[in-house]
């Protein structure tokens, strides 16, 4: 068979320098992405400890100290600042004495998921208010749970447990309908935002207020002086 | 500036003069020419604070990549060059998410999951490919910095025009008092599309003008 038929393929490159320079930019990559976590680490755990307590000290008014607590089989077990998983944090007065408990929550609002810390008195046994930590509410409308005067003035909520469980479910109403401590009366044209307000309380405090009513001594034992963490 | 001929024969040009910064800068803005990016133009551009952020952010990861780039231009074999720009813009984006979150949580949260697909932002792979692979360093720092700074200007003119009609105020500080009433449409996303495209309008008015005067003045040399 004559030469002038043959197929011409392009020269073969070998995947060796290939492979060794995608895995010399992996490693570079890889060396400058652990040299920058080990020098923000520090500070982003500050950040967020300080995000927390500042937090902390809006729902639980007069908390000067505040200790964290891990939820674990229906008990309470001192934790870290740092501690992962369901946490609440109890808020402490200037003498050490429990003063009140902020809890997470958390409900689908009307662009994407509302996360609040709200604060709870145990002597009361009313939520006292709640700070919201992250939401993509519409700004002017949905945005107004955090702003609104009317809507803020639904708090303190009553949240009292009875049998291990709230005595009343918490909900929320049209606007102007409201008639007991245990609703909240929703923000005319932002229905959806107050309506998740009221599901995240109420799925909070269902699961965690009978915990926390059953545990207060170990709240109270594991004050400031057994290394709870400064606002 | 220094002139080197290439293989083929051609003069290429390697020194760093004004053009090269301040192509982003107008000529060539990746926002308001290119129309790159605009999905974090859009979506972040409902402030002055988150504007400025997201420029700024999106700076370093041109820079810092464009930078690396050009250092090992060189080195990368041309079948891999796609993954390897990559790995390196995904590198410094992670970079900037850290920083961002130690310097300030707030500004981390309104970013949201933008700062994350920096990394997709097609602007910062354009001048990866198109400048800082086929360029010396300083040429691609300075390019790249013009660039992100185009990007910065026009991301801070969308946002602070937003921010001053949508909440009455700019970098949160209160203009008119409270018998303003906020047009908050300007904050959300239509209000996005609405001011990029009066900004392009504008833009393009202002170069067909700039444009027919130098024609003009072009013209009258030719005359006398």
């Amino acid at each position: 068979m004559s030469g002038s038929h043959e197929i011409r393929h392009a020269p073969r490159t070998s995947p060796w320098p290939l492979i060794a320079t995608l895995g010399g930019v992996a490693m570079l990559s890889g060396l400058l992405v652990v040299a920058v976590y080990q020098f923000t680490k520090p500070i982003i755990a500050e950040n967020q400890r300080q995000a927390v307590a500042r937090a902390i000290g809006r729902v639980i008014p007069g908390a000067v100290s505040n200790r964290a607590f891990r939820v674990e089989n229906g008990r309470l077990v001192p934790a870290g600042p740092q501690a992962r998983g369901e946490v609440i944090y109890a808020g402490y007065d200037v003498k050490g004495r429990l003063i009140g408990i902020a809890a997470k929550a958390g409900a689908q609002g009307y662009a994407d998921m509302i996360h609040m810390l709200y604060g709870y008195d145990p002597a009361t046994q009313r939520i006292l208010g709640f700070e919201v930590l992250k939401m993509a509410e519409t700004p002017g409308l949905g945005d107004k749970i955090t702003t609104d005067e009317g809507f803020l003035a639904n708090f303190p909520l009553d949240a009292t447990v009875e049998e291990g469980k709230l005595r009343h479910e918490i909900v929320t109403v049209k606007h102007g309908r409201k008639r007991n401590p245990w609703e909240i009366d929703a923000i005319s044209g932002a229905t959806i935002s107050s309506r998740a307000v009221g599901k995240a309380l109420n799925a909070s405090a269902q699961r965690l207020l009978p915990i926390i009513r059953s545990q207060l001594d170990v709240l109270r034992r594991n004050g400031p002086e057994a290394g709870g963490g400064k606002r | 500036m220094t002139t080197v001929t290439t293989k083929g024969g051609r003069k290429k040009e390697e020194g760093i003069t004004w053009d090269v910064f301040a192509q982003g800068l107008w000529r060539d803005n990746p926002v308001l020419v290119m129309l790159l990016g605009l999905c974090p133009v859009l979506a972040v551009s409902n402030s002055a604070v988150n504007a400025l952020a997201m420029g700024l952010a999106t700076t370093f990861v041109l820079v810092s990549s464009g930078a690396l780039v050009s250092l090992l231009r060189h080195l990368i074999p041309k079948q891999v060059r796609i993954a390897t720009y990559i790995v390196i813009i995904a590198t410094f984006v992670t970079i900037v998410d850290y920083l961002i979150q130690a310097i300030s949580l707030d500004l981390y949260n309104a970013l949201g999951a933008f700062i994350q697909l920096i990394v997709v932002n097609c602007i910062i792979l354009g001048r990866a490919e198109a400048y800082a692979s086929r360029n010396t360093l300083g040429r691609a720092v300075v390019n790249a910095t013009g660039m992100g700074l185009g990007f910065t200007l026009a991301l801070l003119a969308l946002g602070s025009i937003r921010e001053i009609l949508g909440a009455g105020s700019l970098f949160g500080i209160d203009l008119f008092g409270k018998g303003f009433e906020p047009w908050v449409v300007m904050i959300m996303p239509p209000g996005g599309f609405i001011v990029l495209s009066l900004l392009l309008v504008a833009f393009n008015w202002i170069n067909q003008r700039l444009g027919r005067q130098i024609e003009q003045s072009e013209g009258c040399g030719h005359g006398t």
